[in-house]
């Protein structure tokens, strides 16, 4: 079921009406059951794999938690009898053997993640109406890396006694499907949502007009903005158009990218909102970023939470990294050697990063150069602090910030274009073809127009963007629609606009064919 | 009282978005309006007077059979039901609304659209039946037509279809957009007076069949057109127009499941093709299109040959001598020979 479509609103509506109505203990099951029917639309193979993953997790989580409790039991038993020393020493052999039972835990919920992204397309299956076929089918489970990361990271929670274990096997159920998150995130921890899907919760007024207000705006930036653009990016990248053609195409696809995919995060969270649940955030004003490293704690903010909390610490704190510094200290200096396990644990990180896009060069070269860009700008950071205090005027200036976020921006998109191509020589060929053509001529030639899209599109396009920008700009300190609320006349007056504006200019229905989300389909 | 604006603002506010849908969706939908295949089906809807014979099918009947021509001749009443590309299964909705209002004589279905399974085309589809009053033979005429892409709800509320032709808007469409559909045909037949011979340079030959069986769909559907006017009592003719083309070839293996369909169930089947001599059509003369369909002069000649066959086989009553439905149909032939001869 895509978000983008009337069923998907159909399903909400009467899975909030029938929320609200049963008794508010059994709250939980209907959202569970609201879960399965969601799922259900996936296909029966899906179904299995988002089963196959609530189990292991469950099962690995119940045995951690068992094993916390008879450890606790244990040293509290023999608190007067055992030394320190023999405690620490029984604490430390327990853990090791927790340790063994989450990786077992982590290692068969990542095979199944890779055998589906990665496997299937060489030892995948189909079922028929024969039965199963196998064969180089590669498998296409809605969610799978976002349940997967949400169950790992609970499991690892549990692991590091951050969690509550949940002892109810369908309330474990329903954190690991909660289905507003499974297409396209975020990536929540069992802090974030596990208790608010157990609390009951009362109808809210305001909750559920500003949830509705942000599924509107969600669709306002996906079908009026995203979408709209989309043939523009086609054309470009199917001509394999070069000179100004690549640069629009970066600026094009970040514009499409960021109403895409926070748009989907906008009817995501809007859609958990209505009942009562808050989702973490995924994003912060990313576009706003004065450097890279800002920008990836403002994008796909759970994506980068998880990849610090699972992956990077772990990875900077291992006896390897620790040997690692050492012997960077010893043969090249205390500084390179202080750096050198950081900046392998971001490089590791930025890769696994890009692997879990996809296992294509364009995702690699995609991760490694995020890395990169942050480890050089992190080491030009003494510099920009001396320009700094040397021009505090024009650092703080607002023609500077601008400056700063613009170059942010353009950075950014130009690693983002690898996307596109998805073809790494290719994009390298095309980025390169900016420097020998000079055909920025064309496009007040007539040029704009032949990408596929009509000069009135391109007028909406640009009213959208600049309503985006004012109403993220109106947002940083308190989101609008909590602002409209407050004035009912007006907000009630942005609603029907965004509405009509929705259903006129929207890119939906026949003749177009870009309603999938970006981060729902090609990032499952 | 601030709970009492929100409320009143928050209805208000659904009640907008509702009037813009209805309006942006009619004006939108109006768009369309100028093609004169929009306003087919519209015209049937207030007519009041019974008929001999009800035509239903495609191009084929609507440019082919002329009601007014069958009266002047042959004194026989008829309408023609037909709409562009119109499938087995719309002729079959819109042939059960037409028996709900009357008890004709004869149906005569054209043939041709039974090599179709599916939907050919959607916007061609949706044309035809948007020109239908609402009822539930409309409704099952849409479910019955609906493409994989297309929703039930968009037929409901058009501006979900036509919301992508807001920059091709012009001052007509705010104008007419609430405007009844305006029946611009004879009785249904939709009048072409321009002269394009058929191309005899044009040697293409036809393709071969792959599969040489009519879709099952197809022929359930005649099936239930059989049914229901065996039910009714009426009459059911079947008919192949005319054919010079080549995009429209009629295979005689089509012909000869027709042959053996009418055989069985005791129908009447009339193959106008191949028999031009017979009929008297000049293709140089009697098509608008090159041979794809025929103009107001060779409709003429088909109307005059298969209302002899009418009038002799089918034993269908001249009411030349009725006063009052000769001043009635006196007055549409006038109309019909106006724009014949204004054009």
């Amino acid at each position: 079921m895509n978000f983008a479509s009337f069923e998907f609103l159909a399903f909400l509506a009467v899975l909030t009406l029938v929320y609200f109505l049963v008794p508010k203990k059994v709250q939980w099951i209907v959202l569970l059951l609201g879960s399965v029917v969601f799922y259900a639309f996936a296909g029966f193979v899906s179904f299995f794999f988002l089963l196959f993953a609530i189990v292991i997790s469950y099962i690995t989580v119940q045995i951690l938690g068992k094993r916390i409790e008879s450890l606790k039991k244990y040293l509290e038993e023999t608190k007067t009898t055992l030394t320190k020393d023999e405690r620490k020493a029984y604490r430390a052999k327990h853990k090791n053997t927790s340790l063994v039972i989450l990786c077992i835990g982590i290692f068969v919920m990542t095979l199944s993640l890779v055998y589906v992204k990665y496997l299937s397309s060489m030892i995948g299956f189909k079922i028929t109406e024969r039965g199963i076929s196998f064969g180089k089918y590669a498998l296409e489970i809605m969610g799978i890396s976002y349940y997967t990361f949400i169950s790992i990271g609970y499991m690892i929670d549990v692991y590091r006694e951050r969690a509550a274990v949940e002892r109810n096997f369908f309330r474990h159920a329903l954190f690991v499907s909660f289905f507003p998150q499974l297409a396209m995130g975020p990536i929540s921890r069992y802090a974030d949502t596990g208790e608010q899907l157990k609390a009951t919760h009362s109808f809210d007024a305001k909750e559920a007009w500003c949830g509705f207000l942000r599924i509107l705006w969600g669709f306002f930036k996906k079908l009026v903005v995203a979408d709209a653009i989309a043939p523009a990016i086609g054309f470009i990248v199917s001509q394999k158009l070069g000179g100004i053609y690549f640069i629009l195409l970066c600026l094009f696809y970040s514009i499409r990218i960021y109403g895409d995919f926070t748009g989907g995060i906008d009817i995501v969270l809007g859609s958990a909102q209505i009942l009562g649940i808050k989702l973490p955030e995924n994003f912060n004003r990313p576009f706003s970023s004065k450097s890279t490293a800002e920008y990836w704690n403002r994008w796909h903010m759970t994506m980068g939470n998880w990849f610090t909390n699972y992956i990077f610490y772990p990875l900077s704190l291992t006896k390897t990294m620790q040997k690692l510094s050492k012997w960077g200290r010893a043969k090249l200096g205390t500084g390179v050697g202080k750096r050198l396990p950081v900046y392998t644990a971001t490089i590791i990180t930025w890769l696994a990063t890009g692997l879990w896009h996809g296992i294509a060069w364009n995702f690699v070269v995609w991760g490694l150069l995020n890395g990169v860009v942050i480890l050089i700008s992190q080491e030009l950071n003494p510099l920009y602090e001396k320009f700094r205090a040397r021009f505090p005027k024009l650092w703080n200036s607002a023609p500077y910030q601008s400056f700063m976020a613009v170059r942010t921006f353009l950075l950014m998109s130009l690693i983002r274009v690898f996307d596109c191509y998805c073809d790494v020589p290719l994009t390298f060929d095309r980025f390169f073809s900016t420097f020998y053509t000079f055909n920025i001529g064309e496009i007040f030639k007539g040029g704009l127009l032949e990408l596929n899209v009509s000069l009135t599109q391109y007028i909406v396009i640009a009213v959208g963007i600049v309503i985006m920008t004012a109403v993220s700009r109106l947002s940083a300190e308190k989101p609008l629609r909590e602002v409209l609320w407050g004035k009912p006349i007006l907000g009630n007056a942005i609603m029907a606009i965004l509405c009509i504006a929705i259903l006129v200019f929207g890119s939906y229905g026949l003749g177009f064919d870009a309603s999938a989300f970006i981060y729902g389909g090609t990032f499952n | 009282m601030k709970k009492f604006i929100r409320i009143i603002s928050f209805v208000c506010a659904l009640l907008i978005v509702l009037g813009a849908v209805i309006c942006f969706g009619a004006v939108l939908q109006d768009a369309r309006h100028d093609n004169r295949e929009a306003h087919l089906l519209c015209g049937y809807y207030d007519t009041t007077d019974p008929h001999d014979v009800i035509f239903i099918g495609d191009c084929e009947v609507y440019e082919g059979f002329i009601p007014a021509t069958l009266f002047e001749e042959y004194g026989i009443t008829s309408f023609v039901r037909g709409s562009s590309q119109q499938t087995v299964w719309q002729s079959y909705h819109i042939l059960a609304e037409t028996l709900e209002k009357e008890t004709p004589r004869a149906v005569v279905f054209n043939v041709l659209a039974l090599h179709y399974g599916e939907t050919p085309l959607e916007a061609i589809s949706r044309m035809a039946i948007e020109d239908m009053e609402w009822s539930e033979h409309k409704l099952d005429a849409i479910k019955a037509s609906m493409t994989d892409e297309e929703s039930l709800l968009s037929y409901f509320l058009p501006i979900l279809r036509y919301h992508a032709r807001w920059s091709e808007l012009d001052s007509d469409d705010f104008k007419h957009a609430f405007d009844k559909h305006v029946d611009i045909t004879h009785q249904g037949y939709l009048m072409q007076t321009d002269i394009d011979p058929v191309d005899t340079s044009d040697t293409r030959k036809p393709d071969d069949l792959l599969n040489t069986a009519l879709p099952k769909r197809a022929m359930e559907y005649l099936d239930k057109m059989t049914a229901l006017c065996r039910e009714k009592g009426i009459e059911l003719i079947l008919v192949k127009a005319p054919t010079n083309s080549v995009r429209y070839y009629w295979y005689p293996e089509w012909d000869a499941q027709i042959v053996d369909y009418a055989e069985e169930n005791g129908l009447a089947y009339y193959s106008m093709v191949g028999k031009d001599e017979e009929i008297g059509l000049d293709w140089s003369q009697d098509t608008y299109d090159k041979g794809l369909h025929l103009n107001v002069f060779g409709a003429e000649k088909v109307t005059s040959y298969f209302g002899k066959i009418l009038a002799e086989n089918h034993g269908l009553t001249d009411h030349r001598d009725d006063a009052e439905l000769s001043a009635i149909w006196e007055e549409r032939i006038n109309s019909y020979y106006n724009e014949r001869g204004e054009k």
